[in-house]
């Protein structure tokens, strides 16, 4: 098989896999309510009562929050992805695929491709709203890069997680439902208040789980500050992505020759 | 055995074995397609049909014995084995969000045809789908479900088509429909290997039929070869041939005791 075919198989599965998206454009919308949902509660209703130290006004803390929020987006996003691959299980069309000669690889990345195009028009959408809600940013153009870097790869780690529910739920509640605790983890970090606030235990789980250093990293670069999280933020999300892949290959190889 | 001149056969299956922990589904099946033909594999459920379709068509690895797709080996070169046969599975696995024409198109893609558009409009003009071609395929019925199903894998002319109970479910004139359709694979040289329970299905359209019991083959043979396995009908004023249900309830009843 080779390179040309590769890449050629998962363009035509990717064209595929985004006309799902674009004829169902519900759910990239949907995706967006929630985090939007959380924003507007938090900034209008409970921000008042939230003190993030340092004398921050209110107006300050769309822009604290703003970097937990796209996390959670991108958590709701690959949910869909999960689905759309349990429904391709489900409907024998994963398994046609496998009867084909095309490239081992191109059905499972058509669908972690199509998640990164999704999830990235949801969070595009959900920046926009924080803007009109007050959100600015003094980053320049490298730390948006980096911001946009550091999403690409958290969303690319989580997708791949969400391959594995996608090809081994028993139901669509199944296929989805694992990205419930991951909607919660921002919570339990430095998302929506500093960890220092928190009780013994909890500031432990908060400062020693991915999501803290993430946001404490997107948070930094698009305050234009020095990002000295940024490399456990980096190691969290590659060393996800990783253990994610491979399990989710196994999982697959396991599927496709019981 | 001396040489004989029959061509090489499209699927050959030697000795195969296959066991789910520890149910033996398949038992030491032996078969020959010949090139061109339509060959029934007839059996009850559970029989292993769908299990010997799974591992022909590179889904299921074998514990035992060979099978060969056109001299290719399922195992050892499973690419070539793809690119040979193309199987409709036993539910119509089509995308049902994108048009009846958009799927033709994505199967010509993958197949790597020089014209995919061209390819798609032959198919559906030819499995009378072009009427309702712009149309989602979630919105078709079941027959025209089951005819896009079997025209996606007819992109690209593969040499032999694998059905698995391709009219299970269907109305009568739909399965006049699915039935038509193999004839003209089978006139036009593409070799057909269909599962079936319904042994009126196996009669209309199959050169050669084989049973499948309980992980073997019994019998390969033509219909009539078949049916001189059993007695001819008592004469009364009119000979009776037995029917193939006789035959192959006298079969596997036997088998059974």
């Amino acid at each position: 098989m080779s390179a040309a075919h590769a890449v050629a198989d998962t363009a035509a599965l990717t064209g595929r896999s985004l006309r799902h998206v674009t004829r169902s454009i519900d759910t990239v919308v949907t995706t967006a309510v929630m985090p939007v949902a959380f924003l507007l509660l938090f900034v209008y209703v409970f921000g008042g009562a939230i003190d993030i130290g340092s004398g921050a006004g209110a107006g300050d803390y769309v822009d604290y929050l703003l970097p937990g929020i796209l996390l959670i987006t991108v958590a709701t996003g690959v949910s869909y992805t999960a689905f759309r691959l349990y429904l391709d299980v489900q409907g024998g069309l994963f398994e046609r695929f496998a009867t084909m000669p095309i490239a081992r690889s191109a059905p499972l990345w058509s669908h972690v491709l199509t998640s990164l195009v999704a999830n990235a028009v949801s969070l595009v959408l959900v920046v926009g709203v924080a803007l009109l809600m007050g959100f600015r940013s003094g980053a320049g153009l490298l730390a948006w890069l980096a911001v946009a870097g550091l999403l690409l790869l958290f969303t690319l780690a989580l997708t791949w997680l969400a391959v594995i529910p996608g090809l081994t739920a028993g139901s669509a509640d199944g296929a989805t439902g694992f990205s419930y605790p991951l909607v919660f983890l921002p919570f339990l970090s430095s998302a929506f208040v500093p960890t220092d606030t928190m009780p013994g235990p909890v500031r432990a789980f908060a400062e020693h789980q991915p999501v803290t250093p993430v946001v404490d990293t997107l948070r930094a670069l698009l305050a234009g500050q020095p990002a000295d999280q940024g490399w456990v933020a980096l190691a969290w999300c590659l060393g996800l992505l990783v253990v994610a892949y491979a399990l989710a290959l196994a999982t697959a190889r396991r599927r496709a020759r019981p | 055995m001396s040489a004989d001149h029959t061509p090489a056969p499209a699927i050959e299956v030697a000795g195969l074995t296959r066991s789910f922990g520890e149910t033996s589904v398949l038992r030491g099946v032996d078969l020959r397609v010949a090139p061109g033909t339509i060959h029934a594999l007839l059996g009850s459920n559970g029989a292993g049909k769908t299990t010997l379709i799974r591992i022909l068509s590179t889904l299921l690895a074998p514990d035992a014995g060979t099978a060969r797709v056109l001299g290719h080996d399922v195992v050892a070169d499973p690419g070539a084995v793809r690119r040979a046969v193309s199987l409709t599975g036993q539910f119509a696995a089509v995308d049902e969000v994108l048009t009846g024409r958009e799927n033709l198109v994505l199967m010509a893609r993958l197949r790597h045809l020089a014209r995919p558009r061209q390819e798609a409009e032959r198919l559906l003009g030819r499995f009378s789908l072009l009427d309702a071609a712009d149309r989602r395929a979630g919105t078709y019925s079941g027959g025209m479900r089951r005819r896009l199903d079997i025209a996606m894998s007819l992109v690209g002319d593969p040499a032999v088509l694998v059905l698995d109970e391709p009219t299970t479910g269907l109305d009568p004139a739909a399965r006049q429909e699915v039935w038509q359709v193999v004839r003209e694979l089978a006139a036009g040289g593409t070799t057909v290997l269909l599962t079936t329970q319904y042994l009126e299905e196996a009669e209309q359209l199959a050169q050669r039929i084989a049973v499948l019991h309980e992980g073997r083959v019994l019998v390969d043979d033509t219909l009539a070869g078949l049916r001189r396995l059993l007695p001819p009908g008592e004469k009364r004023l009119v000979e009776v041939e037995p029917t193939l249900e006789e035959v192959f309830l006298a079969l596997t009843s036997g088998a059974r005791a």
